[in-house]
């Protein structure tokens, strides 16, 4: 067993790591602190082939694979975890799903929109009283003739006030629970969508959070997607793909983090010597390290599952709960290493500090985690 | 129409310099890079390229290893590349290396439409001689210093960057243009460039393959037949840290003319 990177995905690496310090770097500080979504970045990544880039070439995209979508995203999650989780959210929620169980029509269609079009994906799922239970949702779709009603709300969206494409589950046989529930390929200039709450949130300032209404939501027969009852299996496959991207997002914001801290413990003088000289300094570093080298070979198995063709849903939560416990963990200590310059907006790692917490909360908290790998392991 | 871009692959200077003992860097204990203004030219060939469709051909000369640039290069959107590489080149300095360079492109055929482009000059010898030294052999009109061009069916308009304004010129193709880094902001890679770049052709040509070329003295390639000699290369000591001063008004003006008083610079 070799582990070392393909040539693509050594280049892709250093493609996004040139993009990420010259673009997204110098920008980042103000799309947190002036809620901003990066829009020239993201229309750039488009130009560049990083948004859609998992989606083949016949389809618009660049052909790239997993492994090398999440290296994408951890690179940019480096400086801007906002910037990473709009990328992470349309490769993996959005393309990801229409790949996997769209028809070719729908691919030809959706996937070129998502790549070549420019026009950025989302993904609804979430309801107020369906978070983690996330089969108890009550947006619903009657069939009428030659189209789906939708009815109902859904929240957290991430890229919600943005996107054009929106991959949309709703019940389409409520007495069924899970089995009733469907996946719905939605533009957002369908009649009767419209976006609700824009969320005012901790951190990741820069990714746009909102709610999406459908009120009688027209959408035409042909964008149900996968067959009808099989939404949740769709949102469960769509997520442990999607969860390798966010723990490549936390991996990046807690090797962003500490390579931060690391610049500043050997200039900051205390004591008469840089604080990098302490031995406390230099144990968390170490620490710091081991979580961010175990955090990267845990998606690097769990990508390589997943491109093997194999079940990856255990390494993916496994992946994803290490990554945002460590990127949680390792901003906290960045933010104390640098004490009360730390806690100001002078310097990043009070941002990435609220950034690292949703990766504990969203696509699976920290506890469903637990509950997926328990469940696997306990068999 | 072609265009083919020369570039070099060069130490990265913010990492360590490594000298042989005949006085050449050792370039393969060190990180290299592109070098900058190449990129330039990468950049100001296809930005042609999207405005003409033409081909874009990458050329290096150096060791095996450089092909990882020219993939690179072509990842952004050149077409094909060709590696000039053989023992026999190693060593050469401007004039030999013009030389080697004019005939790989005299032997890719260089057309009546064609443009090469070139880098202003390389971060390693700094020397700006090898772009004007291979127009000379290739017998075509050079423009060195571009900071604008314009096509215009086999014309170019090119503006020419000097210390105190620039200078408008015009010029028939083919021509060799060296470009500055006020010409353009190089792209990146494209993810689908990345995913070609390695299908794309790229041809080696060995000292067999240029041997006879007419443009070629065999006399003078190589280290042995460089006219230049290194006599010392070295990495020059580090400076002590500046002083800083902060303030537009009298009083740190008055500091600064008394710190360059004390130093007797005024």
């Amino acid at each position: 067993m070799e582990l070392k990177l393909s040539r693509e995905q050594a280049l892709v690496q250093k493609m996004v790591r040139d993009f990420t310090e010259n673009e997204v770097k110098p920008i980042a500080a103000d799309t947190d602190l002036n809620t901003e979504y990066p829009a020239e970045n993201i229309e750039k990544l488009f130009r560049y082939g990083v948004m859609g880039m998992v989606v083949p070439k016949e389809y618009g995209g660049a052909g790239a694979d997993d492994l090398a979508a999440a290296l994408a995203v951890e690179e940019l999650s480096k400086q801007c975890a906002s910037t990473g989780d709009i990328v992470a959210t349309h490769n993996g929620l959005c393309c990801g799903p229409i790949l996997n169980f769209g028809t070719e029509e729908q691919k030809q269609k959706y996937l070129r929109m998502l790549t070549e079009g420019h026009k950025v994906g989302a993904f609804c799922l979430t309801e107020p009283n369906a978070g983690s239970d996330a089969s108890k949702g009550t947006t619903t779709a009657v069939l009428d003739g030659d189209h789906y009603v939708l009815n109902g709300a859904k929240i957290f969206i991430t890229n919600g006030y943005v996107a054009d494409v929106f991959v949309v589950f709703a019940m389409t046989d409520p007495s069924k629970g899970t089995k009733g529930i469907s996946a719905f390929i939605v533009e957002s200039s369908f009649p009767g969508f419209s976006v609700g709450k824009h969320e005012v949130k901790m951190g990741l300032h820069g990714s746009p959070t909102a709610e999406i209404v459908f009120t009688d939501c027209i959408v035409p027969k042909e964008n149900l997607l996968g067959v009808e009852g099989k939404g949740f299996n769709i949102a469960m496959n769509t997520l442990d793909g999607g969860r390798i991207g966010i723990a490549a997002q936390a991996l990046g914001i807690a090797e962003g983090a500490m390579a931060e801290a690391m610049d500043f413990t050997k200039s900051r003088i205390q004591f008469g010597r840089p604080i990098s000289k302490f031995q406390n300094t230099q144990f968390k570093f170490a620490d710091m390290y081991v979580g961010i080298e175990a955090g990267r070979l845990l998606i690097y198995k769990a990508a390589l599952t997943k491109m093997s063709g194999a079940r990856f849903t255990l390494e993916a939560a496994v992946a994803k709960l290490h990554c945002s416990e460590l990127a949680m963990k390792t901003t906290t200590d960045c933010v104390q290493m640098l004490g009360g310059y730390g806690y100001t907006k002078d310097y990043p790692v009070e941002r990435m500090m609220r950034d690292a917490k949703i990766t504990q909360i969203y696509e699976g908290t920290s506890e469903i985690q637990r509950v997926v790998i328990s469940g696997n392991i306990l068999r | 129409m072609k265009i083919i871009v020369c570039v070099k692959q060069v130490p990265d200077t913010s990492g360590k310099i490594a000298v042989k003992p005949d006085g050449t860097l050792d370039r393969a204990s060190m990180q290299t890079i592109t070098n900058p203004d190449d990129l330039n030219a990468v950049e100001a060939a296809l930005a042609l390229k999207d405005e003409t469709g033409a081909e874009v051909i990458v050329v290096t000369m150096g060791p095996p290893p450089a092909e990882g640039m020219l993939r690179e290069i072509m990842a952004r959107g050149a077409d094909r590349a060709v590696l000039v590489s053989g023992r026999e080149f190693g060593g050469s300095d401007t004039y030999a290396t013009s030389q080697i360079l004019a005939a790989a492109i005299d032997h890719i055929g260089l057309e009546k439409d064609d443009v090469v482009f070139c880098g202003r000059q390389a971060i390693d010898g700094d020397t700006a001689q090898v772009g004007p030294q291979m127009a000379e052999k290739l017998g075509i009109p050079q423009i060195t210093y571009a900071q604008e061009i314009h096509k215009d069916g086999d014309t170019l308009t090119v503006q020419r960057a000097l210390e105190d304004g620039y200078m408008t010129i015009k010029v028939q193709t083919p021509c060799m243009i060296t470009c500055i880094k006020e010409l353009n902001e190089p792209r990146y890679m494209s993810v689908a460039g990345i995913y070609e770049t390695y299908d794309k052709p790229m041809d080696v040509f060995d000292f067999n393959t240029l041997k006879d070329n007419p443009l070629i003295d065999l006399t003078k390639i190589g280290l042995a037949g460089s006219p230049t000699n290194i006599l010392i290369s070295f990495t020059p000591p580090q400076k002590g840290a500046g002083q800083m001063l902060e303030g537009a008004g009298k009083e740190t003006c008055d500091k600064l003319a008394g710190i360059l008083g004390e130093k007797h610079i005024i």
